[in-house]
């Protein structure tokens, strides 16, 4: 029969991680060895090994051997369950774990710590019992005239069942039946024990007796496999015809499994499987129960909130005279909702944080191994690993932080030579450093190589167009010119600078996940980039504005300032936008109302109230008719529920119930600038 | 065509045994433990039962000397599933009544080789 055992695999797998899940509950809760406890593990590894004999995951089924046998003996009391023990069994949790996941998505579990963990336990079991065969292989010694080349042609077998034979449900007639496959069957019935008289019969006992001849080719083994039920239940000799009786060795009865036809387990078992390999794992997230704990104190303290505001309530329906008494419970109820909420805000979003060493962890081994292809001696540290990041955010700043630290690598650390002839110690140091400061997270890549060329990276900027003849700029303006795509692209230039390319991605990358980044550097001395990101993407501190009828919110990370204009500050040039001078800069002035066609362009009143908003080092004034307050808002995505919409990063539902817009400033000042094109 | 029992705690190892039995046209009713089982078997009387031994509730074992103190399962074959090739596990089996046993891991040629031994 051909089956195709791959279709249980899912549910073996299923089970047995299941089984490990209970296995580990269950140790951890192991307090001194609790038999029914003992009991359940024991029940959870004899499953696994055996599910995992049977669906051809021979490896598994070895290694729980060991482990089933251990647990054996301390259920049996023959082995105490002390800590160690319990740690053993806990590392062979994982190890059988590790095998399962290989079994499921292909690939292999680590043998070495397979191996090492399964000597441990050998060495636990103190008699270092070889790890028994998964396929039953005991019982298959050498019978008597084992069938060979020289063995007889036959045999006759003298069995004589003991009267309570059947009363196991075992069946002469049947085996006889199996024995006449096996060759030509002669049998002869034997009633010598059959009682006098019919009150000493009963008809449930077995009186009869036969002996039977069997000519063929049958092995000793296939006969012995036949009275292997019985063989304490009758008295059997089994011997070759014309040869001496021999009496058969009755501790040797052959396994089922052990015939000479065994079929091949079916490998395409373990492959089925890793076809059917599941990526669930990208969508789910392992959370701190602690974090979860914290959680459900606060959903207490919301509850505890609710009642008070509803005993609030009920009070000034009984008693309206008691009004102001009530209010001021009110108030004060509302408060610690107020505060519940922001808690469980908090909270919840913590949920989502998981510590940078995640991506960090990636970097010694990228940084030994790039510093040793380019003879260079660096030593790399890492601070704040343990800093939390939205997982999103985190999951997005792998390349970026690659890119740079390969950069640091590559071209900011010199050779030994060259430090050395710079005065500088040979192994050069980069610091890998992330920690919060105010609702962002900072990441720090600093090097103490060669620093960058300033007057380099300006004239290649002015070469290529990307800055004017005559415009000035400051240093630090000319270090940012490197994230800029026409520049850092230019292989000449990544020389020159010393710095790789494909910054301006780097810096799209980041921007994108809704934070910055910044370099500093001084020749000779080495660099610094400085990437603030926002602690999560889904929340964020916002401006609430009022233009025309509509409220509008703006993040409050991209505002500079806000400000009443000056009359004579505004610059109006024909057919461009009008600009207001703020200090040394001009900025123009952006009509949120007619840009998103709420209203026609209306000329600038005298005192108008304006956001300075900044985005890609650009910065912008709109005009809003209010400000309102400030708070923190949900982030909701337009182009899921709507469309994409020019100039808005998504929406949030306010206190209210009204939608407002977020704004995005840089999209802004890209459709102003459009327009401001067109209009020229 | 008989009707089997199977009694096993495992989905697994009951889904395999099951599907083997089914293939072979033979009716099956499973068992999650040896208390299902026993309440399965007096349920319907079946030609063979096979039970794992390790299981929660009751274990094979019990099942079997339950079953043989029933008048309809007194001569039935009675097949325990065991990862315990020692003599001393087929002893217990056999001291409580099963008719003969079957070593995990088996694979459903070997099932059916040693259901054929007993269902005729």
């Amino acid at each position: 029969m051909s089956i195709d055992m791959a279709q249980f695999v899912d549910a073996f797998l299923e089970e047995s991680f299941e089984g490990l899940e209970r296995m580990e509950t269950e140790l951890l809760a192991l307090d001194g060895g609790d038999p029914e406890t003992l009991n359940t593990i024991f029940r959870c590894a004899h499953s696994i090994k055996g599910g995992a004999g049977t669906f051809g995951f021979g490896a598994i089924s070895e290694f729980t051997h060991g482990v089933e046998t251990l647990l054996d003996r301390m259920r049996n009391g023959e082995q105490d369950a002390a800590p160690e023990t319990v740690n053993l069994l806990l590392r062979a949790v994982d190890i059988l774990r590790a095998q399962l996941h290989a079994a499921r998505d292909g690939g292999e579990a680590d043998a070495a710590e397979v191996a090492e963990v399964r000597t441990l336990i050998e060495a636990h079991l103190g008699d270092a019992a070889p790890p028994r065969d998964p396929a039953p292989s005991d019982g298959s010694e050498e019978g008597p005239g084992d069938g060979n080349d020289d063995g007889p042609r036959g045999w006759r077998i003298h069995f004589r069942p003991y009267a309570d034979l059947m009363r196991t449900g075992n069946d002469p007639l049947r085996m006889f039946e199996v024995l006449a496959e096996l060759g030509r069957l002669t049998v002869h019935c034997e009633t010598d024990r059959l009682p006098d008289s019919a009150e000493a019969f009963d008809p449930e006992d077995c009186y009869l007796a036969w002996t039977l001849e069997l000519e063929g080719d049958a092995t000793g083994d296939q006969i012995e496999e036949v009275f292997e039920w019985v063989e304490d239940e009758c008295d059997l000799v089994i011997e070759p015809l014309e040869a001496a009786p021999v009496a058969p060795d009755e501790s040797s009865a052959p396994e089922p499994g052990a015939a000479a036809d065994t079929p091949a387990r079916p490998e395409t078992a373990a492959k089925g499987s890793g076809g059917s390999a599941r990526g669930a794992e990208s969508s789910s997230m392992r959370v701190n129960t602690g974090k979860i704990d914290a959680l459900i104190d606060m959903v207490g303290e919301l509850v505890i909130t609710q009642s008070m505001l509803t005993d609030i309530s009920e009070q000034l329906e009984e008693d309206p005279s008691q009004m102001e008494a009530q209010i001021e419970r009110l108030r004060t109820g509302l408060a610690e909702l107020e505060r519940n909420t922001r808690e469980l805000q908090e909270s919840v979003m913590g949920i989502r944080m998981v510590p940078i060493a995640q991506v960090f962890n990636r970097f010694p081994r990228l940084v030994h191994d790039i510093s040793g292809q380019l003879g260079k001696q660096i030593e790399l540290t890492l601070k704040g690993e343990y800093t939390e990041i939205d997982k999103t955010v985190m999951e997005h700043l792998g390349d970026p932080l690659v890119h740079l630290v390969r950069n640091a690598v590559d071209h900011g650390i010199e050779r030994p030579e060259a430090r050395a002839a710079a005065g500088k110690p040979e192994t050069g140091q980069v610091t890998l450093e992330a920690y919060h400061r105010g609702g962002n997270v900072i990441i720090e890549i600093r090097d103490d190589g060669k620093g960058m060329d300033a007057d380099r990276i300006l004239a290649k900027a002015r070469d290529t167009g990307l800055v004017g003849p005559n415009q000035q700029l400051d240093r630090h303006e000319i270090l940012q010119l490197v994230f800029e795509p026409g520049l850092s692209t230019a292989d000449q230039v990544s020389d020159l600078s010393g710095r790789g390319v494909g910054m301006d991605v780097v810096k799209k990358n980041i921007r994108g996940l809704g934070g910055n980044v910044e370099l500093e550097s001084e020749p000779g001395k080495g660099s610094r980039l400085t990437i603030r990101l926002p602690l999560t993407l889904s929340i964020m501190d916002g401006q609430l504005l009022k233009v025309g009828d509509e409220t509008f919110v703006i993040p409050l990370i991209a505002i500079v300032e806000s400000l009443q204009t000056l009359p004579e500050s505004v610059k109006q040039a024909f057919g461009k936008l009008p600009l207001y001078r703020l200090r040394d800069e001009y900025i123009p002035i952006i009509d949120l109302a007619a840009l998103f066609g709420r209203a026609e362009p209306s000329p600038l009143p005298e005192r108008a109230l304006l956001v300075v908003a900044e985005a890609d080092d650009q910065r912008v004034a709109l005009r809003v008719d209010d400000l309102l307050g400030q708070q923190q808002v949900v982030i909701k995505t337009l182009e899921t529920n709507f469309r994409k919409v020019p100039g808005t990063a998504g929406a949030t539902i306010l206190g209210d119930g009204q939608v407002a817009l977020i704004l995005d400033v840089a999209g802004i000042a890209r459709m102003a600038a459009g327009r401001d094109t067109r209009a020229a | 065509m008989a009707k089997v029992l199977v009694v096993d705690d495992s989905a697994s190892m009951r889904q395999m045994v099951a599907f083997t039995l089914k293939q072979a046209g033979h009716e099956v009713v499973e068992g999650r433990d040896g208390k299902d089982g026993l309440s399965k078997a007096q349920g319907a009387k079946a030609d063979l039962v096979i039970t794992d031994v390790n299981m929660p509730t009751m274990d094979g074992l019990q099942l079997t000397r339950e079953l043989r103190k029933l008048g309809d399962y007194k001569f039935t074959p009675i097949l325990v599933l065991t990862t315990e090739a020692g003599p001393e596990k087929k002893q217990e089996g056999k001291a409580a009544g099963a008719t003969g046993w079957l070593v995990k891991p088996f694979d459903p040629d070997q099932l059916m080789n040693t259901v054929n031994r007993v269902l005729r």
